[in-house]
């Protein structure tokens, strides 16, 4: 390589990395599918309000997406106390809110005591909340605090990923950010617009202060068809998440348009209802409740198929509850299970079950026919029904598809508990198996096959509460994964949940937005906001 | 006007004999996944393709005009039935019984029928088959539907009780069976044979718009209104026209069903 090749290659990549000035004064426009709730942080419970809390939002540490590491952010350093119930900050000096007012420890210290006000009735505060008491806030000095909780915390540094600072003194209240923009204009039902907030402390290695892109239009769009036909005529540079069949449109109208950022970690899975006071006969309750009978339905799902039909090969057969995304918790020793209908029947067999002119009977002679409910609307979740209900015919189980109305179908898997199989989703946006403590405890709410049991119903569901436990109780990464491991491993065998595919994160990008890196965690596209810049039009022809 | 009444006869009876004769005429069974072949163009094999899960779309077209005319028929004569008894006992009575018939009535026809159908059917059993399950959605729309037919009714027997027919028919001491039989039965058949066939297409449009939001017949049987979904989103603007068929089969049908009608029979 010649020494001007080198200069040029090199140029190209500075020029990739750094826009010049004159490239940065533009903006980013992407829809969202209403107007935020709320511009209160710590009131955030719908997307539009989470995405605007995101790219306004100034935090304490930030989790990478990419690297799924924290990072610092208004504070430089940070140590949590090896029994998981305080954690010291070490803030950034001279930093300003958007409006001009210092930041410092006082300004943590009052979000936090505003989070600790239970007539708030903030969803933030329900993830800091450990055991009885309120949080304690210490101010050190003007850029120290430190921050004691009444019980311990697993993945304590993590949660400040989620909790913007506010001003205690700006009269601007929760409207004065630390994050790179700051809402400028907000028109309900028409847009959001954010302006890039010129006290945001974050620069480049070259001195330029970021973010580089000058403002952010939200356009409220409810209909994701339109949203698409806006994105295809370059009225918007991004759609942060696509189903299967928008992405093969637009691989085929745009192809340079179509992100995928890998698998994701989202869940799709079948469950049958163990409650036992559920109103469904007792011969059923056997079936459901045995886990030859899961395990056989299991093994008799074409998964592959499903992951290549359904989705039109963007997701993957799954293996657990933590998908093979998840780099630091899944465990690996684990293998999603392979389609295997004779192996299925041999199971069923072994427990007195047995296969009759193409209808399989239990020993009772009942035959096992049951209904799965999904809602209504999802197309992908009734595909998947019906390619489920194929395969299950080959072993003479009869599998009757209803789909429900949301409410209707909450109703009965949560209320009444009149339901015999469902087939659902689960959104999963924290990295940690912690967040999963509500679902996998024989206790809670989210224990969906049985949920709210007195005492364990089994003794794997025994062991699963007491790893659960084992890994909320220490901050032991090793011992933590163990349990995680063991837990995964468990769930697998018993297949409570039988888990179907794993979703890629599917998107749509201007050619223009450089410095891209989709990841599939939220928000997959513009969670590196502030590095991001619009190549002119001429150029990103090129 | 009378060619294309014929015309539409004859397509409809066409459209009928297709489906009565589906089994033969089926490339595949209609709930057969051919998943290696999804979404396929036109073959010899899948004349009109196949659908994203790889089934025949011929078949399910065959299988799903079945469905729907059979089963809007059986709901439109259910509808009419009950709008008959209900209107034509409020007429021919009058007083308290017509005014609370004919609140009832208004009542139905303000609530917003969809919600009503999603509410009701998210109160059904959950564990029945597919065929029951259209029997079920089919029989509820029919129950819903008998309240504008029931109106017209209730005019009518209303105008014929005070008509001078019915009159001099008391006058003569005809007795009320009779009466009914000989003389407010045929008067009112006519209208209802015509609110019938009416509301034909109406059911058909109603499973179509169900079955677009995914309520409507379980799968894996096929209707027009599950074939519809296809083309329910943005990727059907640029799909093969094969697609349409379906759609296309349900315009000219349902057009078919308000050709073979005559104006003058419809007494609206």
């Amino acid at each position: 390589m010649t020494r001007r090749s080198v200069i040029t290659a090199l140029l190209t990549l500075s020029l990739t990395l750094y826009p010049a000035r004159s490239q940065t004064g533009n903006q980013l426009r992407f829809c969202i599918g209403a107007s935020p709730r709320t511009f209160d942080p710590l009131l955030v419970t719908d997307e539009p309000s989470e995405t605007v809390r995101y790219l306004t939002g100034g935090v304490l540490v930030r989790l990478n997406r990419q690297s799924q590491q924290l990072e610092p952010g208004v504070a430089v350093s940070w140590k949590v106390s090896p029994d998981s119930r305080s954690i010291r900050f070490v803030l950034r000096e001279n930093l300003l809110f958007s409006d001009g007012t210092p930041f410092s420890s006082e300004d943590v210290a009052f979000t936090l005591n505003r989070l600790n006000d239970a007539s708030l009735h903030s969803p933030v505060a329900d993830a800091f909340r450990a055991g009885d008491g309120k949080i304690v806030p210490r101010v050190e000095s003007k850029n120290t605090i430190s921050i004691a909780f009444p019980a311990a915390i697993v993945g304590l540094d993590k949660l400040f990923d989620q909790l913007p600072m506010l001003s205690a003194h700006s009269p601007h209240k929760e409207m004065a950010v630390l994050g790179p923009y700051y809402v400028a204009d907000n028109k309900p039902g028409a847009y959001v617009l954010l302006e890039r907030n010129p006290n945001y402390w974050k620069r480049d290695s070259k001195g330029h202060p970021l973010p580089y892109i000058d403002s952010l239009r939200l356009d409220v769009e409810q209909n994701r068809d339109l949203e698409m036909m806006r994105m295809l005529r370059g009225d918007i540079d991004l759609i942060n998440s696509l189903d299967p069949e928008q992405y093969e449109h637009l691989k085929t109208r745009a192809p340079a348009k179509a992100v995928d950022a890998g698998a994701g970690f989202d869940t799709e899975q079948i469950w049958f209802n163990q409650v036992p006071s559920a109103p469904i006969p007792a011969y059923k309750k056997l079936w459901f409740t045995s886990t030859a009978f899961r395990r056989a339905v299991s093994l008799a799902i074409d998964r592959a198929d499903l992951a290549r039909v359904v989705y039109h090969g963007d997701a993957r057969p799954a293996t657990g509850p933590i998908p093979q995304a998840n780099r630091k918790w899944f465990n690996s020793t684990l293998r999603p299970l392979s389609f295997n209908p004779p192996g299925a029947l041999d199971k069923l067999r072994q427990d007195g079950f047995a296969l009759r002119n193409g209808v399989l009977n239990d020993k009772d002679g009942h035959p096992v026919e049951f209904s799965v409910v999904t809602n209504s609307g999802n197309k992908a979740r009734e595909e998947m029904a019906t390619m489920i209900q194929q395969d299950l015919l080959a072993i003479g189980i009869r599998l009757n598809i209803v789909t429900l109305d949301f409410p209707s179908l909450i109703e009965r898997i949560s209320r009444t508990f009149d339901y015999e199989a469902c087939l659902l989703g689960m959104v999963n946006d924290d990295l940690d198996p912690n967040a999963q403590m509500n679902i996998w405890v024989s206790s809670a709410d989210n224990h969906q096959w049985n949920p709210n049991q007195k005492t364990p119903a089994t003794p794997w569901e025994a062991e699963i509460d007491r790893l659960m436990r084992l890994q909320a109780s220490t901050s032991d990464f090793n011992k933590r994964k163990q349990a995680v491991d063991r837990l995964q491993q468990i769930v697998q065998e018993q297949e409570p949940f039988i888990y179907l595919v794993n979703k890629e994160a599917l998107a749509a990008v201007s050619p223009r937005l450089r410095n891209l890196a989709a990841v599939p965690l939220r928000p997959q596209l513009y969670w590196n906001v502030e590095w991001l810049w619009l190549a002119p039009q001429a150029e990103a022809r090129r | 006007m009378r060619r294309a009444r014929l015309a539409a006869g004859i397509f409809l009876l066409l459209v009928a004999a297709a489906s009565l004769l589906a089994p033969l005429l089926a490339p595949a069974p209609y709930a057969r996944q051919f998943r290696e072949d999804t979404n396929a163009s036109c073959s010899r094999q899948h004349p009109l393709g196949t659908d994203g899960l790889g089934r025949d779309r011929l078949s399910r077209l065959l299988y799903g005009t079945r469905v729907s005319l059979v089963l809007a028929p059986a709901a439109a004569l259910l509808a009419t039935l009950l709008a008959g008894v209900a209107g034509g006992t409020a007429g021919l009575a009058g007083g308290w019984i017509e005014s609370s018939v004919m609140a009832a009535a208004d009542l139905f026809l303000s609530v917003p029928w969809l919600f009503l159908l999603i509410t009701v059917r998210a109160l059904l059993p959950l564990n029945v088959s597919p065929l029951a399950s259209v029997a079920i959605t089919f029989a509820l729309l029919g129950c819903l539907g008998w309240a504008g037919t029931a109106r017209i009714a209730g005019a009518e027997a209303r105008a014929l009780r005070t008509s001078d027919m019915i009159l001099q028919a008391r006058a003569s001491g005809c007795s009320a069976v009779r009466l009914l039989r000989k003389h407010i039965g045929p008067n009112l058949a006519d209208t209802l044979l015509t609110q019938f066939w009416l509301s034909i297409p109406v059911f058909i449009l109603s499973e179509a718009n169900l079955g677009l939001l995914g309520l409507g017949v379980a799968e894996p049987l096929p209707s027009w209104g599950s074939l519809l979904r296809e083309l329910g989103s943005l990727s059907s603007l640029g799909a093969e026209p094969v697609r349409f068929v379906p759609l296309a089969l349900l315009v000219l049908t349902v057009s078919s069903f308000q050709f073979v009608l005559h104006r003058e029979d419809a007494r609206l």
